[in-house]
């Protein structure tokens, strides 16, 4: 954590105002709002609306027969999952505003929620485009001349698949399909927004792209879908963002996020995820890196009240590197079940899974790991770290790693460690003229700062406000 | 200025640890600019007082008296302590990983600049000056608290702490050992340099050698919990020349 980051954190209203400054919810006016529940009418008016080609159309309805099909996981929290009702949730909401063009298209409601997650803030600092997600519908969508120039295509995936339907249809769902798992075969059926990127050869998109995605309405699913494709020796960031309103009962927030990286090409994926503490976030994200390709994602789940989602690598060409970097902070009644996943299926190939989570308040934070290493991946390389740090006694943490190694000459690295607050740590802190309060913080901060020294400064600077909103009132 | 005026007091101060009583009534009484040192063998209750007296949340002061300036040091937390201008050089200073040096002395600065933005705003050259004082590098500034620090790297930012926050009183526990001669000889020039003038210190040591760089004012003997002898910077060479057991004789 650099210095101005956390001098940053000074601002003295922070953390007194969660209601008021992510709880907040505008009124409903929506274009479009279906009939809760899912069947194959659904799905054919979600495809009509949309005006999609008959591949989608039909993709959708063989998705929708998957997930009515496919039982519910039985691992990870299973209670919760099994409370899941499936027919009361709407999967399809369109909101009044078009796309806009320019801020000054975006309607003041809508303006006005952006303004209080800070957003426009964050543009005017460094974007290159943003591409914010209402309800499923992206309302607003800025893109840099110079990047467009340049060839690189970054669209809401609605307009990724009627303005480039050849690249969608050759790698769409070719990473995670329908089958998958029951949530990637729901979000199949009924997605809807997300973010489209390609990135032509040889093209280094210097500024991260970003996206921040909003929930809006009570009981409605969010299914976005994002496919990424970075082409041979290309690179490429992208940034998602989370922030949603509270509310009274659960909503689900089901993507898939899938990444291709193709020959020396490299992506990163950074996420911060802060849903409403009612929020069901499970997600799908996997990647495919080629032969000397990069793939990293960077996973902060701050929010929900439970989330399930294990970011995968897959690594199919040789010398192709894999790396995880996650935190996961489990409050009170949160449960986060976050991980990672690699797969080495390749020569050469390394990966690297460093897995930080911080309980508090009886919140729960599980680390779900699986690293194959398949016989011809010989000469590979695995770290895997988890670190769990514990606020309380009534706090959690459970570590589910699991390796299969199958091939010869094989390096792995192994770490597993969960700790307390140490009360020495504390004491040195406050004999210095800091809080108990402030001192735990900074000690927090301290063990996160492997995840927030590799966000960009403004992200960074808000994960650690919410770290602190969090901790706000843990002193037992 | 030589001052008469106490700045810090304790009277009959008893300490417990894990229901054992390992300070069993100590007074002492430290005028402005006064520098003190308890001297004493290895288990004599020097550094349990020390970190009571700051705070610690192990160590229980069951009886007794404290005084910053007049104000009632047992009637406040670590925290508060520190605030009123305490502040205790650790034997044993903690590592706080992923948290810089500068991060953690800005923290400290602003948790006792009330408010005043000041001395924030001066705090980088302050920051560089005392690098300077304590013959640090400036990457130290980057280095996460004292994670992976040399014995000696560990006292020299324990006394770049107390330059930088500038505390009335100033208790250093142990602050010489495992430290070279010639860190001892930079540790030592820092206390010198930036001891509050007008306010105190107490050296609590071990050993003597300490003592031949910052010269003491007085120089107190604990052994056993007491303080068995008091007397001016004379009595931790005859210490150094003696041992502690010509006391212990005394003590019994």
């Amino acid at each position: 954590m650099s210095d101005t980051v956390y001098k940053n954190n000074s601002v003295s209203d922070i953390g007194d105002n969660y209601a008021e400054k992510y709880g907040f919810h505008d009124p409903e006016e929506y274009f479009h709002k279906g009939a809760r529940g899912i069947n194959h009418e659904v799905v054919e008016m979600i495809s009509r609306m949309k005006k999609e080609p008959d591949w989608m159309r039909e993709f959708r309805h063989k998705a929708l027969d998957i997930f009515l099909a496919k039982p519910m996981p039985k691992w990870g929290n299973t209670e919760i999952l099994n409370s899941i009702d499936f027919a009361n949730i709407y999967y399809y909401i369109k909101p009044i505003a078009e796309r806009g063009q320019t801020w000054d298209d975006v309607p003041d409601y809508i303006k006005k929620t952006f303004d209080r997650l800070g957003i426009p803030e964050a543009e005017k600092k460094f974007l290159a485009g943003v591409s914010a997600q209402y309800e499923s519908e992206v309302v607003y969508h800025s893109f840099h001349k110079d990047l467009e120039n340049q060839g690189v295509i970054f669209l809401d995936m609605d307009s990724g698949l009627r303005e480039h339907p050849e690249i969608v249809k050759k790698y769409f769902s070719t990473v995670i399909p329908p089958a998958d798992n029951k949530f990637a075969a729901l979000n199949s059926a009924v997605w809807s927004g997300g973010s489209f990127i390609y990135v032509p050869p040889g093209i280094d998109v210097k500024i991260p792209l970003q996206a921040y995605f909003r929930i809006n309405a009570e009981n409605m699913g969010q299914f976005e879908r994002t496919l990424i494709i970075a082409d041979k020796g290309s690179r490429v960031h992208y940034i998602e963002g989370c922030t949603a309103p509270v509310y009274s009962t659960d909503s689900l927030h089901s993507a898939v996020v899938e990444l291709i990286a193709l020959e020396g090409a490299y992506i990163r994926y950074t996420t911060i995820q802060n849903w409403a503490h009612n929020i069901l976030n499970l997600v799908t994200k996997r990647s495919v890196a080629h032969k000397n390709a990069t793939v990293e994602w960077v996973d902060g789940n701050i929010g929900s009240r439970l989330t399930m989602k294990y970011p995968c690598v897959y690594l199919v060409g040789e010398g192709a590197k894999g790396e995880i970097l996650s935190i996961a902070f489990a409050g009170n009644g949160q449960h986060q079940d976050a991980g990672a996943k690699v797969i080495h299926a390749a020569p050469n190939t390394s990966s690297r899974i460093t897995s930080k989570s911080i309980s508090k308040a009886g919140g729960r934070a599980s680390y779900r790991g699986l690293v194959k290493v398949y016989p011809k991946a010989e000469n590979s390389k695995v770290s895997v770290e988890c670190d769990a740090l514990l606020i309380d006694d009534a706090s959690r943490s459970d570590t589910y790693p699991t390796m299969e190694i199958d091939a010869e000459n094989v390096r792995i690295e192994h770490e597993a460690r969960v700790s307390k607050v140490a009360e020495e740590q504390i004491f040195y802190l406050t004999s210095r003229g800091l809080s108990e309060d402030e001192a735990r913080l900074l000690i927090i901060n301290g063990f996160i700062e492997p995840f927030t020294k590799e966000l960009p400064m403004e992200y960074a600077v808000e994960l650690n406000r919410l770290i602190e909103l969090e901790m706000e009132g843990s002193v037992g | 200025m030589k001052n008469t005026e106490t700045i810090f007091s304790i009277h009959d101060i008893h300490v417990e640890i894990e229901g054992k009583e390992v300070v069993k009534g100590v007074s002492l009484e430290i005028k402005r600019g006064e520098k003190h040192a308890i001297m004493g063998p290895n288990g004599s209750g020097k550094s349990s007082l020390a970190n009571a007296l700051a705070g610690h949340p192990s160590y229980t002061i069951t009886s007794g008296e404290a005084y910053l300036e007049g104000r009632n040091l047992l009637e406040m937390d670590a925290t508060e302590r520190a605030l009123a201008g305490l502040f205790l050089g650790f034997q044993y200073p903690l590592a706080i990983p992923g948290v810089t040096v500068a991060n953690f002395l800005r923290s400290a600065v602003k948790a006792r600049s009330g408010g005043d933005e000041s001395r924030l705003k001066t705090f980088r050259k302050d920051l560089m000056e005392k690098f300077k004082l304590l013959e640090v590098d400036q990457k130290f500034a980057t280095r996460y608290v004292n994670d992976g620090f040399s014995g000696g790297e560990k006292k020299r930012l324990e006394i770049l702490q107390m330059a930088v926050l500038r505390p009335k009183m100033a208790i250093l526990d142990e602050t010489d050992s495992g430290l070279d001669i010639d860190a001892l000889k930079i540790v030592s020039n820092g206390i010198n340099e930036s001891a509050p003038a007008d306010g105190g210190v107490l050296l609590v040591t071990h050993y003597q050698r300490l003592l031949n760089y910052v010269k003491p004012d007085r120089v107190h003997v604990m052994i056993n919990g007491h303080i068995v002898n008091s007397g001016g910077p004379e009595l931790a060479l005859k210490l150094e020349d003696q041992g502690y057991d010509w006391l212990n004789s005394n003590a019994a």
